[in-house]
């Protein structure tokens, strides 16, 4: 598609839901309700760590209004032995972590669940229950759990023979790190701790389901994949798929964090068992102490560059956090970490450790920012030590076409020298710095991903366009499908709207997750327009009496493709679509497609500090990201995705985590104390969007959304080095801690 | 249980309600105003912001009862008819929303800046937002929505 005759890919267009936003129209997770709708409420564990001997409900159940109570024995179980792949999940872990089950793993953990007229009556049940506990010792870090003498969360887990809260390995190997390091002229070892952030979307966790007299399920839920919700809750409840009707609600953030359940299923089940429309919403303690975070880590990287700047040898070990069940991204953290560059010998492995925290969830590039984070400071500080610029060593190492990443793929066509090009040669990089200013660099990477999607294009009977995919829109995806449609039907986009299907109405799309949205849909819903553009043309035909073969689709008309065709005024869609009855009927084309040809992305961040040195506080001052973005098919939701993962960076990096009390309990589940970055904390965050269309994509496309996480973390400490001649080797770097170094490095002096 | 009367976008309503129902979940619940969203339970987010007797208030920092004989307006008393408000044709146009869920809150929050400083800069636009998270923009677009929605206002 030539770029310069597009009409609407590439315009920032109006989003289709953009009126419903503003107005307070659009319906979230929590703004459904029913005639007789009771509340449901969770019963959480008050311990890090305890057998759950007995739980007696029948208090809970006599109380007036009371209408149901659910344990672990009213949700499918699996045996912890076998697993049982959904997914990227594993449903026996899903069922210990929606209701816990033998034990209680964290401070937060569903123990049993109620539904009651009200809220308030559902709050007195949930007092009433009673739970005998055995409370166990409990460990929360990853240095105490990898411990010999550690408390083991799960019996069944084994490393090295033994018992063990390490859960899984993860390893990538390529050449020989040991060959490679003898080649290096500097070889530098660092080692590195990241905390657990919590994604932070706005909107709680929130559902409403009513399971009818005959057990049909319909859920109204805010999530990452109606789908997902469908299949977890079937398997969690043993109500066939086809019974359940899963119908997603407008989604106030998720960046991962929505792509699995947690209130669905014990909503149906406490639906079922009541016969009432229960609804369900988490308050934010209740999302910061169970929902998932990301893993906190420690890692170690060593790597070894010659004089002339080539990166010879890259080892890096890294031990992520799981939360109280297996499933660490260690797969982002380890694939990801030596992803941008060009090195002979690679060597990386991930630890999957469990401890008494909630289960982690995905967060925007799941792992990569943890893999990343290391790499990048490393590689700021072997830059230092022979004497070149850091950006350089980037641009003389960085990954091309044809070059094997360690993960395995050989990389096809992508953009990432084009990252650190515009990097290096962008004003930003000219700007003189004050005291106590710095400026540093980082890049990144993620895989992202294809997978299924389907769509429906339907030409309506006054000749506008009806378009439906399966993924809830998180980011302003309908507004990039509206582009997309409209330019190739040549149409103005006000004419498609685009609407997102529910279980029932739209076939199986994968979820919103993994930069895969626009990659994968943008597929279908060309793949569905191409099917009805061919019938529209048959249907010219038709009613010229030629040829379909000679009949053109331009700007919203048929047309006679050449004098030899014949000479007929041309068709427009309006037209088209009031002849339909007489042409073969509805005008329509649905796809359904395992998509393919994902290629990675890759971001080069550049940020300015400068520090408070009374206060510790560390301000970002300017902000640029340099990505290669494939194609932006709307630039404006584009830019958002990489300004808001930027920002989410900066929060990570200078003040997020859970901070855990001497109890086991998380101590600051809430706005107040885990601290988010605030407007005002916040300088414009400039983009530069550079398109190397991906050439598996109909229209470029490569996914955004992942990689602005990736860069920010080192990007923010190699500026804090900048500005002050201090290295950090753990995140947050926030004012107590800047401060504690500040006040070493005067001692020091 | 207590009765309380009020006006909401511009309509006196009068019901009974337990004592401790927070102004949000009043007008959520009982009303059906669900574009007032909560998104906390610590009074940071400003997901709730709407007016009371003209000026910006987080409807879950105070009791239904206490917004007693109050002019309150919510999100979906701003458009007139099919006509958008400036401010939120400004969050429409200039794409100052992601998922959209700080989106009524943030409008709310910017209108009654505007009313105060009728031509703010970025930085008060910033200060003033304190009290509104959004997790998704990093704020760039929403700061350049209440400045063109500051200007259309004074238009
Ligand atoms: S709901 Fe968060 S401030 Fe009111
Ligand atoms: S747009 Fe999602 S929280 Fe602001």
């Amino acid at each position: 598609m030539n770029d310069a005759n597009n009409k609407w890919i590439g315009k920032r267009t109006i989003r289709p839901d953009g009126a419903d936003k503003v107005t307070g129209q659009a319906t979230f997770g929590a703004d459904t309700t029913m005639p007789g709708m009771i509340w449901g409420k969770v019963l959480r564990s008050p311990h890090a760590h305890a057998n759950i001997r007995s739980i007696d409900t029948s208090k809970a159940e006599s109380l007036p209004g009371v209408k149901a109570v659910i344990t672990s024995a009213d949700v499918t179980n699996y045996s912890p032995e076998k697993s049982v792949i959904l997914g990227i999940q594993d449903m026996r872990w899903m069922t210990r972590n929606v209701m816990a089950r033998e034990k209680a793993l964290f401070h937060g953990h569903p123990v049993a669940a109620v539904a009651a007229t009200s809220q308030k009556i559902a709050d007195q049940a949930c007092k009433l229950i009673e739970v005998d506990y055995e409370v166990l010792p409990w460990v929360v870090e990853i240095d105490d759990a990898i411990k010999s003498d550690a408390p083991i969360l799960h019996e069944f887990i084994e490393f090295e023979g033994k018992p063990s809260n390490i859960a899984g390995t993860l390893e990538h190997k390529k050449g020989d790190v040991q060959t490679g390091f003898e080649e290096a002229d500097v070889i530098v070892e660092r080692s590195f701790t990241t905390r657990p952030v919590h994604q932070g979307y706005i909107e709680p966790h929130a559902c409403l389901v009513s399971v009818s007299a005959d057990g049909r399920a319909t859920i109204w839920s805010s999530s990452q994949g109606q789908f997902m919700v469908r299949a977890m809750t079937s398997m969690l409840t043993d109500i066939p798929q086809s019974s359940i009707r899963a119908i997603p609600a407008e989604i106030g953030g998720g960046f991962g964090g929505k792509t699995i359940v947690y209130l669905e299923p014990l909503a149906t089940i406490l639906s079922k068992k009541s016969g009432r429309p229960v609804k369900m919403v988490m308050s934010r303690e209740e999302v910061m102490r169970a929902s998932g975070p990301t893993s906190g880590s420690k890692s170690t990287v060593k790597m070894g560059i010659k004089k002339d700047g080539s990166i010879v040898a890259a080892q890096g070990t890294y031990y992520l956090q799981a939360g109280a069940l297996p499933g660490s991204p260690i797969r982002g953290a380890v694939g990801c970490a030596f992803a941008p560059y060009d090195i002979p010998n690679v060597h990386a492995l991930g630890y999957d450790v469990v401890s008494n925290r909630s289960k982690v969830a995905a967060y925007r590039a799941p792992g990569a920012p943890i893999g990343a984070f290391a790499v990048e400071c490393v590689i700021d500080e072997i830059s230092e030590a022979i004497g070149m610029d850091p950006l350089e060593v980037r641009l003389k190492n960085a990954a091309k076409e044809g070059t094997q990443a360690a993960h395995g793929p050989v990389y096809p066509r992508i953009g990432y020298y084009e990252t650190v090009e515009a990097a290096l040669s962008h004003p930003h990089r000219e700007i003189p710095l004050g005291k106590f200013q710095g400026r540093g660099v980082a890049s990144g990477f993620w895989f992202n991903a294809g997978g299924e999607s389907s769509s429906q294009v339907n030409i309506t009977e006054d000749g506008n366009v009806v378009v439906t995919t399966g993924h809830p829109d998180i980011g302003g995806s309908r507004a990039s499908i509206a582009n997309i449609t409209a330019e190739l039907l040549g149409i103005d986009y006000k004419r498609v709207s685009v609407l997102i299907g529910d279980t029932a109405t739209i076939g199986y799309s994968n979820l919103t997750g993994g930069s895969r949205v626009l990659f994968a849909s943008g597929m279908a819903v060309t793949d569905s327009t191409e099917k009805v553009i061919v019938s529209l043309k048959e249907r010219a035909a038709k009613i010229w009496d030629i040829d379909p073969e000679a009949v053109d689709w331009e700007d919203g008309y048929a047309r006679p493709a050449g004098a030899n065709a014949g000479m007929f005024d041309p068709l427009s869609l309006e037209e088209l679509a009031e002849r339909a009855t007489e042409t073969g009927g509805p005008i329509g084309a649905g796809s359904q497609l395992n998509t393919a040809g994902a290629e990675g992305g890759f971001a080069t961040h550049m940020c300015d500090v400068e520090v408070d040195i009374d206060l510790g506080i560390v301000r970002i001052i300017r902000y640029t990201s340099f990505q290669d973005v494939g194609r932006a098919v709307h630039p404006s939701y584009v830019e958002g995705q990489l300004q808001g993962g930027a920002a989410q960076g900066i929060g990570w990096a200078l003040n997020e985590e859970y901070i855990y009390d001497s109890e086991g309990r998380v101590d600051n589940p809430g706005f107040l104390d885990y601290r988010m970055p605030v407007c005002s904390d916040l300088p414009m965050l400039d983009t530069v969007m550079i398109e190397v269309p991906n050439p598996k994509h109909p229209q470029g496309v490569r996914g955004v959304g992942e990689v602005p996480l990736v860069p920010p973390l080192a990007a923010i400490r190699n500026a804090i080095y900048d500005a002050l001649g201090i290295r950090f080797y753990g995140l947050p770097m926030s004012p107590p801690v800047v401060l504690e170094a500040l006040e070493q490095g005067e001692a020091a002096e | 249980m207590p009765t309380v009367s009020m006006t909401v976008n511009g309509e006196s309503v009068s019901s009974e309600v337990e004592p401790r129902t927070l102004l949000v979940q009043y007008l959520r619940e009982n009303l059906g105003l669900t574009g007032t969203h909560v998104g906390c339970d610590t009074s940071q987010c400003g997901a709730c912001v709407v007016h009371v007797n003209g000026k910006s208030a987080k409807s879950c920092t105070m009791l239904a009862v206490q917004a007693e004989g109050s002019e309150v307006s919510t999100i979906e008393g701003l458009a007139d008819g099919d006509t958008l408000h400036p401010m939120q044709e400004a969050f429409r146009e200039n794409h100052g929303l992601q998922c959209g869920f700080c989106t009524p809150g943030m409008v709310m929050s910017a209108i009654d800046l505007v009313q105060t400083n009728s031509d703010p800069s970025e930085h008060d636009v910033r200060e003033w937002l304190e009290g509104n998270l959004c997790r998704c923009t990093g704020y760039h677009n929403i700061v350049k929505s209440i400045l063109a929605g500051a200007k259309a206002m004074q238009g």
